[in-house]
């Protein structure tokens, strides 16, 4: 192994407290450390404002700070072909994507590592809350220590060939420790707010954003019974499970959408705790298993539908074509095609996939398949 | 790890000339006066402004009421163009300027679109030179103004001023080049160019940042562009920059002096490139005309090479130099001077770097940078 003065690591630094601390972090360890900004979009406001300009004045605030070069590479095309178009496309298919998944899957943990592998880079870094561990030859992810931050949910669908050039320097840390690690250096970002939601949207209204891209088309709100209830203002700004933003009150309420019919243009509402707010099980599609397919095509593990939930235990079936069918030992509430379904052997994260269908107790009472709800 | 960093972008900037740090630095210490003052000390400071006018005004061949100082480049451009505009938009408001010029020109032309004007951009051919008779149909009776650049940043191609300016002898329209670039290794003198405002910045030649001056004609309209007190006879407002200004005067003076030494010079380190590339038979071809431009720039091509990954690998390798074209959030935009060259979706545009060598460039330098920049070519491939 090379010694570790000589292991250039490059730390993808977004000019938010964790990466900077991840930065900071493996400079202390002793690597030869690069620090490279991602712009993987153009955000320029009506006021001329670009928050990647921002950002990156911080990186490089900090980058000085921690004294490590720093650089910055434009992959606005390929985060447009691979993650921004992959979006619109669920979006007009009815579904929910996780953009965070596929970024991490197609940009991060590809071109970046790319980018970084052709700079002379050993291992990419990143301040993600997740652990991997290397032995016998074999690299595996573990969830981040701090199980309120564990990030895994969103690396499902990195390859072990990936992850066997990264590193967590977080993974073992807790958030408000790694906020402490940034105020007790000094470092320009240490206050800085986390950013929340989809980043290429940012604070910005959901609705209006995606109105640029997307036709949206308004149509009737009806109970699972069939009653109409209201309109709705297009499919694609609704989410199973979601109570606010309906504009619908009225007696049995309040209301939850359970499901949209994409070819009647109608979006379902039921009242909570409602069995068609409940699923048994799902179908996936897309699957990664980080270190190899499970030995039997049927198993039991834990599972998350959603990030930050607590684990479900379920059972999962292998299907013939490598599909998988997950049944729930509890039912669930709101399961959402087109997020993702990751799978968990205690602390391992096995791998995961995209969630296509759910399966229900349908009214007469058998079970069967409710295609993309 | 301690390595040497070899320093080859000196379009974009230059280390202080040692003696013009030495001309500076008494009045740092010792003349503090505001040259607009009546008294003994603004006296005192007034004549190295005046003393550094005549020396300047000498050096380029103009009269010292000619010069008029300014924080630097931009805002001698800025100046030309927006002061021309306003003082001759009673007789026209079309704009004649060419799209390789440096963005402190493209973007205020582009603002002066905004404000009702009407400007052409003369394109160029593939060694970044304007064509004399699109020139010559580009201009109209309403034209009022036309800036082209003496020397390219980015590629160093020479542009035929002298010749415009004969074909502009009979009109109206007044006539601006930024000389910046070109200063340090091409003579420039405002009269056998025949322009009439000339833009010149100190820290493109070894003298400090921050300050520069734009020439204007006697006679040539004019309206300020920064406004309040009346220095530079009201053509500039605010105080002077008074070390500044001497240390501007120090390094226009040595690069003069000095012109013919270092253009060789740079000559051998472009050879030395180019020769080491061909003996290692690196895939490449120089964007401009290597005969017939600015020495100290050499801009390269190297097909197949993506330009932002191949400046990070030579940064970390020792060796500074840049696309030579603009950076948002860091990350580096295809050249709209090789876009304007080669064609919009050119690869050229994508995978150039550019080489500028300066002062303190040695050949042993150059060798080791070409070493570095050779096996990182062969290493991106």
């Amino acid at each position: 192994m090379k010694p570790i003065e000589e292991t250039r690591v490059v730390v993808g630094m977004s000019g938010g407290v964790d990466s900077s601390v991840t930065a900071l972090l493996l400079k202390q360890q002793g690597y030869d450390v690069v620090g490279i900004f991602m712009k993987n979009w153009d955000d320029t406001d009506e006021n001329g404002v670009c928050t990647a300009t921002e950002d990156y004045e911080d990186v490089a605030r900090v980058a000085n700070q921690i004294g490590i070069p720093y650089y910055a590479v434009n992959f606005e095309k390929e985060y447009w072909d691979k993650v921004f178009s992959y979006f619109l496309e669920e979006y007009k298919a009815g579904r929910t994507p996780n953009p965070d998944v596929m970024c991490n899957k197609e940009i991060k943990f590809k071109a970046f590592l790319d980018h970084a592998l052709s700079l002379g880079a050993d291992y990419v870094a990143t301040g993600h809350y997740a652990r991997v561990e290397r032995s016998e030859g074999k690299t595996k992810l573990l969830r981040g220590l701090d199980n309120g931050k564990d990030q895994t949910y969103f690396l499902n669908q990195l390859s072990e060939e990936q992850l066997s050039r990264v590193l967590f320097p977080l993974g073992e840390l807790k958030k408000p420790e790694v906020r402490k690690i940034a105020q007790e250096h000094g470092l320009a970002t240490a206050n800085k707010k986390d950013s929340t939601g989809i980043c290429f949207i940012g604070e910005r209204d959901f609705k209006t954003f995606l109105s640029h891209y997307l036709p949206a088309q308004s149509g009737e709100i009806r109970t699972i019974d069939g009653e109409y209830k209201g309109t709705h203002e297009g499919l694609m700004y609704y989410t199973n499970g979601q109570r606010q933003g309906l504009g619908i009150g009225g007696p049995g309420g309040p209301w939850f959408v359970c499901g949209k019919d994409l070819d009647k243009n109608i979006l379902y509402v039921a009242p909570d705790n409602h069995p068609s707010l409940f699923s048994e099980g799902l179908t996936a599609e897309k699957v990664n298993w980080i270190n190899g397919q499970p030995k039997t095509t049927t198993f039991t593990c834990t599972a998350k539908f959603r990030y930050r939930q607590p684990d479900q235990p379920v059972s999962v079936t292998v299907e013939p074509e490598g599909r998988l069918t997950v049944m729930f030992a509890e039912p669930q509430k709101a399961i959402t095609p087109g997020q993702a379904v990751v799978f968990y052997d205690g602390e391992l994260c096995l791998g995961g996939a995209t969630i296509d269908a759910i399966l229900q107790k349908v009214y007469h009472g058998k079970l069967d398949f409710v295609k993309a709800n | 790890m301690k390595m040497e960093h070899i320093y080859l972008d000196h379009a974009a900037t230059t280390p202080l000339h040692p003696k013009v740090l030495e001309s500076m630095l008494p009045i740092y210490q010792k003349v503090f006066g505001n040259p607009s003052s009546i008294h003994y000390f603004g006296r005192e400071a007034r004549k190295l402004v005046d003393d550094a006018r005549e020396n300047i005004a000498k050096a380029i061949g103009a009269k010292p009421n000619e010069i008029v100082f300014t924080s630097g480049g931009t805002e001698a451009d800025n100046t030309a163009i927006i002061g021309t505009a306003m003082a001759m938009k009673a007789k026209g408001n079309h704009i004649i300027t060419s799209k390789i010029e440096h963005h402190a020109v493209l973007h205020t032309c582009q603002y002066l679109e905004t404000q009702g004007f009407e400007v052409t951009y003369l394109d160029v051919d593939e060694k970044g030179r304007i064509q004399l008779d699109e020139f010559q149909q580009a201009i109209r009776e309403d034209t009022i103004l036309v800036t082209v650049m003496y020397g390219n940043n980015e590629v160093g191609t020479i542009q035929p001023i002298r010749e415009m300016a004969q074909i502009l002898e009979e009109h109206s329209a007044l006539f601006h080049t930024d000389a910046v670039q070109a200063f340090g290794v091409k003579k420039v003198e405002v009269q056998a160019l025949g322009v009439d405002l000339m833009s010149m910045v100190a820290h493109k030649i070894n003298g400090p940042k921050g300050v520069g001056f734009l020439y204007v004609k006697e006679g040539t309209p004019f309206s300020p562009y920064q406004h309040g007190g009346e220095q530079e006879r009201k053509r500039r407002a605010g105080t002077h920059n008074v070390p500044g200004i001497v240390g501007l005067e120090k390094a226009l003076v040595l690069a003069a002096e000095n012109r013919d030494e270092n253009d060789s010079h740079y000559r051998r380190l472009q050879t030395i490139i180019l020769q080491y590339l061909e003996e290692q038979h690196i895939d490449f071809s120089v964007n401009g005309d290597v005969k017939d431009c600015l020495s100290h720039i050499l801009n390269l091509y190297f097909p197949g090479i993506k330009v932002e990954p191949f400046l990070t690998a030579l940064d970390l390798g020792g060796v500074a130099v840049s696309s030579g074209s603009a950076c948002t959030a860091g990350s580096v935009e295809p050249s709209h001077v090789l876009s304007a060259m080669y064609g919009k979706e050119a690869e050229q545009a994508k995978s150039s770097i550019r080489i500028s060598f300066g002062l303190y460039n040695t050949e042993e330098q150059v060798t080791q940078a070409a070493k570095i920049i050779a096996q990182t070519v062969k290493r991106m491939l």
